[in-house]
């Protein structure tokens, strides 16, 4: 199993039936793949669909369905379609109960910069500032560090801000984190690492659950 | 009733140099590419667009932004076409990213009479900068403007004569939203069918919003 998949894997752990969840481009779309068996999600998708579905094994597909990085998709029984302003009345309206989305930085604030580098890469935030404000949960899934261990995981983001203080949680190939008052709670580590390895490749101070888990 | 349907190449003619349109679509999935290609060969140029992102380097507005025809735009999300990001990092084109709900409520706003809307998404970030906040009931919010264009361009998969408008699955997004928001509306149709030919629950746009209809949409690769 890859990190990311090993990531997408974890998160997935965190979702309840019924819930509508939307999942960011990358990494977190692979969460879809490992909903547990009993339970079932609807997920949400900015340009306009409640009950998108897997990508089409087919070669031939419908061109009017596409997900919200423009490539084509299914949808399962019982979706529906709307326009940008409704599907965004459900997204910053509460009605979304998760997003997962990548992050280039996180801080023990539960800010996060995720849309642009300046002057590097800008490929704009797209919906994510409006889902991050909106949904019950923010789960950001990541890998730990960048390349070059880099910490991603700060005190305080450098980079432009997508939003101040909306992140719950931040689920890396090596640790479940929750963003508490406190500041950052280690809640549960990777059978293959340790906490001193978890605290080294962050840059913020690790709070230790008194429950710490061990192993995913 | 007035006839509604044009060539493209008229529609085209509506379209001057400088003018600030919306165009529809997500990805380039929704954008009347019909409408796209006649501007192209008329060469327009100067103009501000207002849409969620600016396509891909073959399809859609990307195609707009390849011909040298975009001044400005005003978008969600530029990522899939990298020749935006280019323009904008060397500062050929002026690039404003809005937040994508914000901004389709700020269409939403100028094609429903609105004088703004208030939003929590982009406090305490660079979105911020410039703008009132309002404080609601204990809330803070920003206050975003109303937007407004002079023409907007939508994608129909079924237009009747009188303009009614039936989108298929996820073409829907920003098109009926701009077709209230500017002073003309130009559809570009995958078919077009006579009055009575979409089932009025079906009718996402009325058709009093659309000025004029061009036949022939399809999708480019």
């Amino acid at each position: 199993m890859s990190i990311k998949e090993r990531i997408a894997k974890r998160v997935a752990q965190e979702l309840h039936d019924g819930d509508v969840v939307n999942l960011g481009i990358g990494l977190p779309t692979m969460v879809s793949d490992y909903v547990p068996d009993d339970i079932t999600i609807c997920l949400q998708s900015e340009n306009g669909i409640l009950g998108m579905g897997a990508v089409p094994v087919a070669d031939s597909y419908d061109r009017n369905i596409v997900n919200a990085g423009g490539r084509p998709v299914t949808v399962e029984m019982g979706a529906c379609y709307f326009d940008s302003a409704l599907s965004f009345a459900i997204i910053r309206g509460g009605h979304v109960d998760m997003t997962v989305l990548g992050a280039l930085q996180v801080d023990q604030e539960g800010s996060l910069a995720s849309h642009i580098i300046p002057g590097k890469m800008v490929p704009g935030m797209g919906g994510a500032m409006d889902l991050v404000t909106g949904s019950k949960k923010v789960i950001i899934a990541m890998t730990h560090t960048a390349k070059g261990d880099a910490p991603k995981i700060l005190e305080k983001i450098t980079l432009p801000a997508t939003a101040v203080g909306k992140v719950d949680k931040i689920i890396t190939e090596l640790a479940v984190i929750e963003v508490t008052d406190a500041g950052l709670l280690l809640k549960e580590i990777a059978a293959d690492t340790t906490v001193a390895e978890v605290q080294e490749l962050t840059a913020a101070k690790l709070l230790i659950a008194e429950d710490l888990k061990i192993g995913f | 009733m007035a006839n509604k349907l044009i060539t493209a190449d008229q529609a085209a003619d509506f379209i001057q140099d400088g003018m600030i349109l919306m165009i529809g679509g997500f990805m380039s999935n929704g954008t009347p590419e019909a409408l796209i290609s006649a501007l192209i060969e008329k060469g327009v140029k100067d103009l501000t667009v207002i849409a969620n992102d600016s396509g891909t380097p073959g399809t859609g507005i990307g195609r707009l932004i390849a011909a040298e025809a975009v001044k400005k735009l005003i978008a969600s999300h530029i990522g899939l076409n990298p020749l935006t990001g280019q323009l904008m990092n060397e500062g050929k084109m002026d690039v404003q990213l809005v937040p994508q709900g914000t901004l389709i409520e700020q269409i939403r706003a100028g094609g429903a009479g609105l004088g703004g809307i208030l939003t929590a998404t982009g406090l305490g970030t660079e979105i911020e900068a410039g703008k009132e906040t309002i404080e609601v009931d204990g809330k803070k919010y920003l206050l975003e403007k109303p937007l407004k264009a002079d023409v907007a361009l939508i994608r129909a998969s079924v237009a009747d004569e009188s303009g009614n408008v039936f989108y298929k699955a996820t073409t829907r997004n920003f098109n009926p939203l701009i077709a209230t928001a500017a002073d003309m509306v130009i559809a570009a149709a995958e078919e077009i069918v006579p009055v009575g030919g979409i089932e009025p629950e079906a009718v996402a746009t009325p058709g009093i919003f659309v000025d004029y209809l061009v036949g022939g949409e399809a999708y480019v690769d």
